[in-house]
């Protein structure tokens, strides 16, 4: 999260002087552009690279974003698989609790990746990609990718947790890119959804609250923590159109083997994903303002 | 009109540019002129106006618009010499090649703030041209408007011929962009903020670390390259910044106050950093700032802005040769008293801190 634009220092000590410039061939020539598809492919490329190179950097992120999942596994997890108060047919709740994490944990990613553009808008980053020859779209899904990047780091993390604490997870190649997939599409639209809000909302203070606000009721209306069955039949219709309950389902049935639609979930999280991206870039204009 | 004439420079004299020079004209003659450039930005006219610098010398009277058409039907004429930095190679731009910007009755309305009104301004490829002005003048709306960020709501903005309304890929592709806030990604080394914008515009890969390199190189940042930008100081973000900016091989800068805040040192820094780079390429700098002895020292025109409207337009010498002829005094002018007279001498509550860099300008001045 280390967004802020770089803090000059009090102090500045820049004596140097110009020399004579004569090793500058290669900044005479503009590059040859790109075209069609290539573009927001490099693009996103590009963006993914920025948040893989930053948490090179500083990997402090990592690490007290696993606090919150370990806890919610260890503590609500031990315990509801204790009492059996949650009915899971054919699993042990820890397991069934296990891919709703995952989920939840790249939600709050995602969500707080596209917060963070209302940060990049303040400090002028935004602004310079926004004059470089980026497609709005394409900048929406190269944001949306890294998002994805973040949260498929975060989600091996919560994996290995699992794993450690006796989850019996596949480990089927297949079924994991599966897995890796979900898990970016749905970040894809949770970041393209903060991204919009801030489209909408303009100022930081206004995202954050409204970020805080939406991320809970989005993980208590989903099939994360409990099953469809038992909920209370107005919790199950905005269960029914929570993205995240398409996604969990999705991770249940690759990583446990349960019962899955994972034709309907793919579907419905790549519709999400591209719906998000289009309202996210037609509200960017109004954050360049 | 003889080239012997003394120029004019805060009426409505430059045909090409045909800025509103407010502070002696009427403003219906300005339109009249705004009209005229909106034409044929590529055309006739940047054969009179092909000449960096080229401030057409005329009477005081030309900001009629029957003076200024004649200028403009007349290309003959070959572009006046500017008055006191003769054009180097690397200046003059190739015949015919369009302006860099064309801005034409330009527009612009924050809410009840009319940030931009009908400015009018031309910038001649390869020369560096300073938009200067209080704060508050409209001097990064425009920019804004240029770099596509903002629509262009009413009048016409071209850069190289593009139009920034309906072209906005093709002009961004020309355009290295440094906003007025320091804003280096500070999670980021210098060399990776650079590679970032390599990538975005398209470098390929086999030239993206030399090129890098070499935008590092030409701001002397190499040694400090692999560090994280938070730990830079001001002066080496807008190096940092800088090299951003040129690792696409822009053909024209946009600087928005590259030295705002920074330490007089850091400032002249910089400032020798786009000199050179300038000297080296050829490209075209458009740069805003409110200290006057930069303009005066680095720049080849100075628009000066004040409530959104350009109030003169010239070399610095012929603006400070201009009031020394209208006050009929032996003391020689500084920019700054151009700039006083013209946007008034009391700047009001927007005056912010132009006082303050009056102890600092007097060590820069130059022969006026
Ligand atoms: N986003 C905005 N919303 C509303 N008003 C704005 C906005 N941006 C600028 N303005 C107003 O437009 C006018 C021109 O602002 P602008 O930033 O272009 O001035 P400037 O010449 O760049 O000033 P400075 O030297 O302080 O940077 C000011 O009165 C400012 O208050
Ligand atoms: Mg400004």
């Amino acid at each position: 999260m280390s967004e802020a634009p770089a803090a000059p220092r009090p102090g500045s000590a820049d004596a140097t002087t110009a020399r004579p410039v004569d090793q500058l061939d290669l900044l005479l020539t503009p590059p040859t552009p790109r075209s069609g598809w290539r573009v927001p492919a490099a693009r996103a490329w590009a963006m993914c690279l920025v948040e893989l190179q930053k948490l090179r950097h500083d990997r402090t992120e990592l690490y007290t974003r696993a606090v919150q999942p370990a806890l919610w596994l260890l503590i609500f997890g031990e315990t509801f698989t204790r009492i059996h108060a949650i009915p899971t047919p054919g699993v042990p709740y820890l397991d069934y609790l296990a891919p709703g994490i995952i989920a939840q944990s790249a939600m709050f990613i995602a969500i707080f990746y596209g917060i963070m553009i209302i940060w990049e808008r303040d400090a002028g980053v935004l602004t310079k990609l926004l004059v470089t020859p980026t497609p709005r779209a394409a900048l929406i899904t190269g944001k949306a990718f890294a998002a994805g990047v973040k949260s498929v780091i975060q989600a091996v993390v919560v994996v290995v947790l699992a794993a450690i604490l006796g989850v019996s997870l596949t480990w089927n190649p297949l079924k994991l890119l599966g897995v890796v997939v979900a898990v970016i599409l749905g970040s894809a639209f949770f970041s393209c959804l903060s991204m919009s809000i801030a489209g909408i909302v303009l100022t930081r203070d206004r995202l954050m609250g409204i970020g805080q606000a939406i991320t809970m009721p989005l993980f208590f209306a989903s099939n994360a923590l409990y099953p469809v069955a038992v909920m209370p039949g107005w919790l199950q219709v905005l269960s029914r159109i929570n993205p995240l309950s398409y996604e969990v389902d999705a991770l249940r049935g690759l990583l446990l083997g349960t019962h899955a639609h994972l034709l309907l979930d793919f579907g419905v999280l790549l519709v999400a994903a591209l719906a998000g991206i289009t309202a996210a870039s037609s509200l960017l204009g109004r954050l360049a303002r | 009109m003889s080239d012997e004439e003394r120029p004019r420079a805060d009426a409505n004299a430059d045909v090409g540019a045909g800025v509103n020079g407010n502070a002696g004209g009427g403003a219906n003659a300005n339109e009249n002129a705004g009209g005229g450039a909106n034409g044929n930005p590529t055309g006739a006219e940047t054969e009179a106006g092909a000449d960096p610098g080229s401030l057409t010398p005329t009477g005081a009277d030309a900001a009629t618009p029957t003076a200024a058409d004649a200028t403009r039907t007349g290309a003959t004429r070959t572009g006046a010499t500017p008055a006191e930095r003769p054009a180097t190679p690397a200046e003059r731009p190739a015949p015919g090649s369009p302006d860099a910007v064309v801005c034409a009755g330009l527009s612009y309305v924050f809410g009840e703030t009319r940030a931009v009104d009908r400015v009018d301004l031309r910038v001649g490829a390869g020369e560096v041209f300073g938009l200067l002005g209080p704060n508050g003048a409209g001097k990064t709306t425009v920019i804004r408007c240029m770099t596509t960020l903002l629509p262009v709501p009413s009048g016409k903005v071209t850069v190289f011929g593009h139009d920034a309304a309906k072209e906005a890929m093709a002009v961004r592709r020309l355009l290295g962009y440094v906003p007025q806030q320091l804003s280096a990604d500070g999670g980021l080394t210098g060399r990776e903020n650079v590679t970032l914008f390599a990538r975005v515009f398209d470098v390929s890969r086999k030239e993206r670390a030399a090129r890098v390199q070499q935008a590092l190189e030409a701001v002397d940042l190499l040694e400090s390259a692999d560090r994280l930008a938070k730990t830079y100081s001001g002066g080496m973000v807008r190096r940092l910044e800088l090299a951003q900016a040129l690792v696409s091989a822009p053909r024209l800068l946009m600087l928005d106050e590259p030295t705002i805040g920074l330490d007089p040192i850091a400032r002249t820094s910089v400032w020798e950093h786009i000199d050179a780079v300038r000297r080296a390429t050829g490209m075209t700098v458009l740069v805003t700032t409110h200290y006057m002895d930069e303009a005066d020292q680095y720049c080849d025109r100075v628009a000066l802005m004040h409530r959104g409207r350009i109030r003169a337009l010239g070399t610095p010498g012929e603006l400070k040769a201009d009031l020394r002829e209208r006050r009929a005094d032996d003391s020689e002018p500084t920019l700054e008293d151009v700039f006083r007279d013209v946007a008034g001498s009391g700047l009001g509550d927007e005056g912010g801190d132009f006082r303050s860099v009056r102890s600092t300008r007097r060590t820069a001045t130059r022969v006026g």
